[in-house]
């Protein structure tokens, strides 16, 4: 909300005050002051703990002065010369304002006009740039005639971007006043959060301002002014009010014979600062008087309505909308209603939707003489409902939909007919037509000292509590031996009751007294039960080990698209998704289903900068499950191609990752996750040709017990052609669950570190080109039992001398005991185990290499 | 037969002067200490010798022997100094030119921010609790004191999941905030003892989601961190004490924050955090906006209602709950400048960390 702190000082004294002082009192009361905006009042040094803009006037150059003749000029028709004089001397002044023209020729002005009068050496916006530029009047000649100086439009002084035309000020406006003193201002930008709506007006934030420097509030009177016009409005017009419970209270007051003209200067320049567009001055008074109490005020042409009711009175009806209803709301838009909007209505049908928007019909006009004015309390979620509904959010709407308390009904509705008489001349009605069928209930809160300390840890007196909570008007009782019976204020909706209230209470005590000055302690409490997160320390080793192996994690959008997925696996089914109801982009509009193509997406991202990609990301994937929540299962997915090493100055980056760095990566994980070959839960590693996204002779599916863990292996030429990714270059991938990952992995009990020496030897076999070398180890395994506690392959051969189809796997084999030094005689049995075992194979042939 | 002597040890003396190569030391030595050598036939000659003469030639001989295979070891050692002298100096390297890497393995910078706030976190009592992503409006809103069409849900634009349901209140979102867990959190707790519910010191990380542009100022994913205590005896100023610690903890001790009121539905009273700007030291520059200070955290004591519907008692019990952004902690710690670069995953960036 923007705030022009002259209009605070109209309810509360802030004279003594430095502007940052009041934006650090708001802000530290839960206020927060996003930017102060100097409009003519001198700067302050800044202290950089606001943001900080506008413009200061120049006291000395920039003053309230009078026009007393509009002269043409001699060279252009489009100029003007201004008799001007600024309560020192006179000047003649040229200017192009198009709303000088009409006096242009017509001699010597009745009435002077009076203006913003800026000299020679004055500093302000240029009125012909774009947004807001600082210049300096220069002394010029504009077609032959010196200028040195001008009268300012709203846009050079910073009030707002208009330069259509000079600010015309009010007649009253004394002659020769430095402009800041008149009416300089600051305009403070507040951030007001949903619990603050009661602050959504200016009284409401001069309120906290006198609650925090526990002074006095001026409340405005709001007395009818008189005279009244005769007749009592209780004849008039009736409401009926169909649904209280939206509808709380609805108040209606009568103005008339007003006359439809511009409000006065010094209320358009509030409401401009205030954000909000001046019309007239009747729809300026509802604007102006909702700024200031809070209250959206509504203005009906009540002659419109006389028309409607033919000579009857005039029946206020608020109720839900009926099917299919219309209206044309002031916008000129023909609206249809739905069920649950409510509706002012007469007789004939919708005159406006309540708190949102007013119908174009009953609207106030240049022709409008008697004004039915509106103030009445609605329903906040409904409201809600309707703005979004109708895409409205006006002004009246943003405050309803916020809550505004019911009492502000009548306030608004004095208020609104106080400015139109002031400014239209009209007559009011000394009465006012009130429904008030559901008045708010605030049952009053107990609170004690010993609750303020159990919660906010530190402890007032009972007048103490008191004094702080009467700064913001609760009216306090004493109850029991210490305690406080508080009633809420009447604008407040935000309070709760019983224990809510309590808190809501403790959380105004600890705003006034001062958040800083809370005592700080540690805390005391006892130490819950520690259970700690077993799966989330795994996963976070997980995440170490995968680092340590030489891969970057990557984190990636949860969010993706059918689309997206589909270049790995092909076109997928939509309906298989977590679909979003209001995705932010259509590649975007699905839970991802697949981590992998993920990750794949970035590395083709960043081959471009990188000929070495090693990639990893741990998170979840999105399943549909019925009737339930989906499910969340987490993935791994890696991602590795591109050299084998990173590039050097001496050439030694030259090989290509292949599936065997993928493995490589892979089992050093698997192996410290206690699941690699051999172990209890050992990873087998399968032949896989069925996946196809992989390339299906260099492809393996993990299991551990016949459980699928994932896949690993090359990319398909074809599917790694749909990624930007340079051919010829293998795309090394893996996918494990780690749901079933996690299941599997233990700690290990240490294996002694053996005493004895061990006895080594090689072994070569000769197999049949198909025959996996996992079968052979698994072979050379079995057969060599606990003695054998090595296997390493160290050379793979094919060749003339073995003939087409075989190959030669070479083994060193480690035979090992514990507690003695394995002899000869010991180990040739295993060996010789080994060996027969091999050579029952078909095809399989030993050769001992020594 | 010492004259001879003599002889031989001058002629190999001078002989063993001009070698400067290690093949030819090798042919000295052979020459005037091996098998063959003049020297050691004078030995084995020693036998022909009349018996008087026997000593001293004997004595002579021995002399010359180590005479020779001392100046032979000095040779070896001038030799090989030569020789290492030599290999050094061909050997030597342009050790400016840059190093062969390992490929390095990182984490994202997330993930590394993410356990510098569970760490210390950790060190202060608070136990790691997850929690799904995709939650109901149940728990990502009402329970947390968020009824529909309250204006908090301005605060938050969220993305609606389509649960398959016919009407059109979507009762499935991706979660806005970690704060769901706060009510698992509590219910799994409260189910261990509900007649007396044990006291709670939670972190909650996890992935948050919001329905936003994505600039450089916003994104549609990013993590959050809270933190939840709950006990007997949990006060305003004990949350201003843990925080100030782990602000100090990770800002540096000499971190100065301040409190300020502020406003969730799930906290009463709630504050905002502020750390004085470790870039300019609160002397006001870009990364505070000129204010000096820098938004860190959200807090507050935890709102009755959401104790209720945690299943703790509110007369009982109090709490105080806690939330921030690893993310802007982190881009405010390595000063970046673009929240998009986290899930762009550029590794130009990624490997910078």
């Amino acid at each position: 909300m923007k705030v022009p702190v002259s209009w605070l000082k109209d309810f509360v004294s802030l004279d003594d005050l430095s502007i940052e002082q009041i934006a650090r009192a708001l802000t530290f009361a839960g206020l927060e002051v996003e930017e102060i905006r100097y409009v003519g009042w001198p700067m302050q040094e800044p202290i950089h703990e606001f943001k900080v803009s506008g413009l200061s006037w120049d006291r000395e150059k920039i003053v309230v002065a009078e026009i007393r003749e509009v002269m043409p000029h001699p060279n252009a028709d489009r100029l003007v010369l201004c008799d001007l004089y600024d309560g020192q001397q006179q000047h003649t002044v040229l200017t192009g304002a198009p709303n000088l023209f009409p006096y242009k020729g017509a001699g010597r002005l009745p009435q002077p006009i009076k203006v913003a009068y800026a000299k020679e050496g004055a500093v302000l916006y240029d009125g012909h740039a774009e947004g807001q530029k600082l210049t300096t009047l220069k002394r010029t000649r504009i077609r032959g005639v010196e200028s040195y100086s001008m009268v300012c439009s709203e846009k050079e002084l910073g009030i707002s971007d208009d330069h259509e035309g000079i600010i015309v000020l009010d007649e009253d406006a004394p002659v020769g006043m430095p402009l800041a003193d008149y009416m300089g201002d600051v305009v403070l930008e507040v951030s007001i959060l949903p619990n603050m709506a009661r602050a959504l007006s200016i009284l409401g934030i001069a309120r906290e301002l006198a609650a925090i420097f526990d002074r006095p509030l001026r409340l405005p009177d709001l007395r009818l002014p008189s005279p009244y016009a005769e007749g009592r409005l209780a004849d008039q017009v009736e409401i009926e009010i169909t649904s209280p419970e939206l509808n709380p209270r609805f108040v209606l007051g009568l103005i008339c014979d007003v006359q439809i003209r511009p409000s006065p200067y010094w209320v358009q320049r509030r409401l401009k600062l205030a954000g909000m567009r001046p019309i007239n001055n009747i729809v300026d008074a509802t604007n102006y008087a909702m700024l200031e109490l809070g209250e959206p005020l509504h203005a009906f042409d009540y002659d419109v309505l006389r028309a409607r009711a033919a000579g009857g009175k005039v029946h206020i009806l608020t109720r839900t909308a009926r099917p299919g209803e219309r209206l044309r709301t002031l916008d000129g838009v023909e609206r249809v209603l739905q069920p649950g909007n409510v509706l002012v209505c007469d007789a004939q049908g919708p005159l406006s939707i309540a708190g949102v928007m007013g119908g174009a019909e009953s609207e106030v006009t240049e022709k409008t003489r008697n004004v039915l004015l509106e103030g009445a309390a609605w329903n906040a979620i409904n409201i809600r409902r309707t703005m979004l509904m109708h895409n409205l959010p006006s002004e009246a709407a943003y405050r309803f939909s916020r809550g505004v308390h019911p009492a502000l009904a009548e306030e608004g509705v004095r208020r609104g007919l106080q400015w139109m008489a002031a400014w239209s001349g009209g007559q009011v009605f000394g009465d006012l037509v009130d429904a008030y069928p559901l008045p708010p209930r605030h049952a009053p809160i107990e609170i004690t000292p010993s609750q303020v300390e159990r919660l906010l840890g530190f402890s007032l007196r009972r007048d103490e509590l008191r004094a702080l909570l009467e700064r913001l008007q609760f009216t306090c009782e004493a109850f029991g031996e210490d305690g406080l019976r508080v009633h809420v204020p009447p604008h407040r909706l935000d309070i709760g009751e019983g224990i809510v209230g309590v808190a809501d209470l403790c959380e105004e005590i600890a705003r006034l007294y001062g958040y800083e000055r809370i005592p700080t302690t540690r805390l005391s409490d006892t130490l819950p039960p520690q259970i700690g997160n077993p799966a989330y320390e795994w996963e976070e080793s997980l995440r170490d080990l995968l680092a340590n192996l030489g891969l970057q994690e990557v984190i990636t959008y949860r969010l993706t698209s059918p689309e997206r997925e589909a270049r790995l696996s092909g076109a997928q089914d939509e309906s298989q998704y977590i679909r979003l109801v209001n995705p932010i982009a259509p590649d975007r509009r699905v839970l991802r289903r697949n981590l992998l193509v993920s990750v794949l997406e970035v590395a083709e991202r960043n081959v471009r900068h990188r000929s070495r990609i090693a990639l990893f990301e741990i998170g979840p994937i999105f399943l549909p499950r019925p009737d339930d929540l989906p499910l969340e299962q987490p993935w791994l997915a890696i991602v590795m191609g591109g050299d084998r090493w990173l590039p050097s100055w001496d050439g030694g980056a030259t090989a290509k990752m292949d599936f065997f760095d993928l493995k490589g990566v892979l089992e050093s994980l698997l192996e410290r996750l206690g699941c690699d070959p051999g172990s209890v839960n050992g990873v087998e590693w399968k032949v896989e040709s069925e996946v196809p996204y992989l390339h299906p002779g260099k492809a393996a599916r993990l299991e551990v017990e016949g459980e699928r863990l994932g896949y690993a292996g090359e990319l398909h030429p074809l599917v790694r052609e749909r990624f930007d990714w340079p051919a010829q270059v293998p795309l090394l991938v893996a996918e494990l669950n780690l749901e079933v990952l996690r299941k599997r992995s233990r700690l290990r009990a240490a294996r002694p570190v053996p005493e004895y020496p061990p006895v080594r030897e090689d072994l070569a076999v000769i197999v049949p080109e198909e025959m996996p070398a996992a079968q052979v180890e698994h072979l050379i395994r079995e057969a060599g039992g606990r003695s054998l506690t090595e296997i390493q392959l160290f050379d793979v051969y094919r060749g003339e001398q073995l003939g087409p189809g075989r190959k030669s796997l070479a083994y060193h084999l480690t035979y090992q005991a514990y507690d003695h030094t394995l002899t000869d005689a010991e180990v040739a049995p295993i060996r010789n185990r080994i060996i027969r075992r091999l050579e029952s194979q078909p095809g399989v042939q030993v050769r001992r290499t020594g | 037969m010492l004259e001879k002597l003599s002889a031989l040890e001058q002629q190999a003396l001078e002989a063993l002067e001009g070698i400067t190569e290690e093949q030819a030391l090798e042919a000295w030595r052979v020459a005037h200490l091996g098998r063959n050598a003049p020297l050691m036939q004078v030995f084995s000659a020693l036998a022909t010798l009349p018996r008087e003469e026997r000593p001293l030639v004997g004595q002579r001989a021995n002399q010359v022997k180590t005479r020779l295979e001392q100046a032979f070891a000095e040779k070896q050692r001038q030799l090989k100094e030569a020789w290492l002298a030599r290999t050094l100096q061909a050997e030597r390297l342009d050790v400016t030119l840059p190093g062969r890497r390992p490929p390095l393995g990182r984490l994202h910078p997330s993930t590394q921010q993410l356990r510098r706030v569970l760490s210390i976190l950790a060190e202060m009592g608070f136990q790691v609790f997850t929690s799904r992503e995709v939650e109901t409006d149940e728990y990502n809103f009402q329970l947390l004191n968020i009824p529909p069409h309250h204006p908090a849900r301005e605060m938050q634009d969220t993305f609606y999941v389509d649960a398959g349901l016919k009407d059109d209140t979507y009762n499935w979102v991706l979660r806005t905030h970690t704060s769901p867990g706060q009510i698992h959190a509590m219910r799994y707790f409260a189910a261990l003892n509900p007649q007396d519910p044990p006291p709670i010191r939670i972190a909650l990380p996890g992935m948050c989601f919001r329905y936003e542009q994505i600039t450089a100022r916003s994104e549609i994913q990013f993590h959050q961190v809270e933190g939840l205590v709950v006990g007997h005896h949990v006060t305003f100023s004990d949350l201003k004490g843990t925080l100030v610690d782990f602000c100090r903890r990770m800002f540096g001790q000499e971190a100065r924050v301040r409190f300020r009121p502020s406003y969730f539905p799930f906290t009463e009273p709630s504050a905002e955090v502020d750390v004085e700007c470790f870039v300019c030291g609160g002397k006001g520059c870009s990364v505070c906006k000129y204010s000096g200070w820098l938004e860190i955290l959200g807090a507050g004591m935890v709102h009755p209602v959401v104790l209720q519907n945690g299943g703790y008692d509110p007369q009982r019990y109090t709490g105080f709950a806690f939330g921030m952004g690893p993310e802007r902690q982190f881009m405010l710690r390595y000063r970046v400048e673009d929240i998009r670069f986290f899930w762009s995953n550029d590794l130009r960036f990624l490997e910078q960390f």
